[in-house]
């Protein structure tokens, strides 16, 4: 008899759900189905997050390159006091938490915050300042050991030639490029990927802060599903582009470091 | 010829283990020194004092214009150079390599064409002038290296151990490289090798170093 009970309930509860979601794979299938036609009927809602995705992480990444190269250059190429420091503070650094770095900006950007007079939360430049913090320290870590692994004889041999000490420089990152470019890549991926700051600065705020990411983890939580599986699909599509351009790009790399040995 | 390097009594040591002990001498005719001297005795760490990759720990290495002292900067090194025995290669095409030199000089493109692809005739790579450097093999790579330093007409020229790592048929074709670069009678070319009858083929003057110090020269 309690056991009678217990099911009954169960199922009371659970009834509508069933009903309107049916069993099995009906809702997968129907969501894929809903999610292709959003995809390529182009709903403009779609269209403006996926550009505005594009926007902020394009941004970012920019950001984090023009600042992250010269650190990666500098400690690849110089020994000077505290190198070794740097160095590791960009490995661990690699690894921030997101949710952590967005913590931080929060409490720096927030009214009360020491920033809070530039009113930068809940907008766009708050998620291109966090997913810059977290993309300066994977593109300046891997320019350093790209660059850091060109061979000595490069740079004497531009010294050999007449080049500068500016001109030596350039010669070797020139020569890293393809490591370079994996680790701009990489950071890239990072970002692009990246929920948890985003979120926690940018507000998830629709048609002005609403990203891919975040409007993935907002639709999955309402139950709206075609949203989030068009956006996870096309996550999935510019993931896997990205990572076919660093497996092309390190392949280029390694065959040309082969001749070498 | 206006350039002259005179080496006066320097001493270097790598890890307490002395390298060069007392050398001295002066380059200051125009033709083809051969240093030659038993694998160790300190040639390659003389080669790369002389060419301004590394200082001596004591003693004087001095380059006269004239009776002028030269500074040690940019401009002096940009009238010398130094072809190491592993020639370091540029990721890129073979003529783009040869043309590094000039591009870092700030040569204008038909002036540089004129001047590398002559370079590239000279060392016979015209034929692969558009193909990535790094699949030369390493002979032809030693003929790169050679040809990259000619297109920047240095005044005195280090070779150290040019054909140490080539096949006899490019160790021949090095040496006839040489031998044409000695015709033109325009700089000093300082070669070190342990091979004492490549030297006698290639040599104005044979300087003989051993033990860290160059002890004859005829």
């Amino acid at each position: 008899m309690v056991i009678d009970d217990w099911l009954f309930e169960l199922l009371w509860d659970f009834t509508p759900l069933i009903l309107y979601h049916g069993f099995g794979m009906d809702p997968i299938i129907e969501g894929f189905r809903r999610a292709f036609s959003l995809i390529f009927t182009l709903d403009p809602e779609l269209l403006s997050i996926i550009f505005l995705s594009l926007g902020v992480s394009g941004t970012a990444l920019i950001i984090a390159t023009v600042l992250g190269l010269p650190i990666g250059a500098l400690t690849g190429l110089k020994r000077f006091p505290g190198r070794g420091l740097i160095i590791s503070l960009l490995n661990t650094f690699m690894g921030l938490p997101p949710v952590v770095v967005g913590l931080f900006l929060y409490l720096l950007l927030s009214r009360r915050g020491p920033l809070g007079f530039m009113a930068l939360l809940y907008t766009p430049s708050a998620m291109i300042i966090a997913q810059s913090i977290l993309a300066f320290p994977i593109v300046a870590a891997l320019s350093h050991s790209a660059i850091k692994k060109i061979e000595p004889l490069i740079k004497q041999a531009s010294l050999t030639l007449g080049a500068t000490p500016f001109q030596v420089m350039i010669t070797i990152m020139k020569e890293a490029r393809y490591g370079i470019m994996s680790g701009v890549i990489a950071a890239l991926g990072r970002v692009m990927a990246e929920v948890g700051a985003i979120l926690i600065v940018g507000g998830n705020i629709a048609g002005y802060t609403r990203v891919m990411t975040t409007t993935i983890a907002l639709e999955t939580d309402k139950g709206n599903f075609e949203l989030a599986l068009a956006l996870g699909i096309i996550l999935l599509m510019l993931s896997f582009i990205i990572n076919m351009f660093l497996y092309l790009i390190q392949k280029k790399g390694v065959v040309e470091t082969a001749i070498w040995t | 010829m206006d350039l002259k390097l005179i080496i006066s009594n320097i001493y270097k040591s790598y890890d307490r283990k002395p390298v060069l002990k007392d050398c001295s001498f002066s380059f200051d005719r125009s033709g083809t020194y051969v240093l030659i001297g038993p694998n160790g005795s300190g040639k390659s760490t003389f080669f790369r004092i002389c060419g301004l990759l590394e200082d001596p720990d004591e003693g004087e290495v001095n380059y006269f214009s004239g009776v002028h002292i030269l500074k040690r900067d940019i401009e002096l090194r940009r009238r010398i150079t130094l072809l190491l025995p592993k020639v370091g290669i540029f990721n890129t095409t073979v003529f783009k390599n040869a043309a590094y030199g000039l591009r870092i000089r700030g040569t204008k493109g038909p002036k540089i064409k004129e001047k590398v692809d002559k370079a590239l005739e000279f060392v016979g790579l015209t034929h692969k002038k558009n193909q990535n450097a790094l699949t030369l093999s390493s002979g032809e790579t030693q003929r790169l290296g050679i040809a990259r330093a000619m297109v920047i007409e240095p005044e005195i020229f280090f070779l150290d151990e040019p054909a140490a790592s080539v096949d006899q048929e490019n160790t021949e074709i090095i040496e006839d490289i040489i031998l044409k670069m000695k015709k033109e009678e325009r700089s000093i070319v300082v070669i070190a090798t342990h091979d004492m009858a490549q030297a006698k083929r290639l040599a104005d003057w044979l300087l003989l170093m051993k033990d860290g110090k160059i002890i004859s020269s005829w």
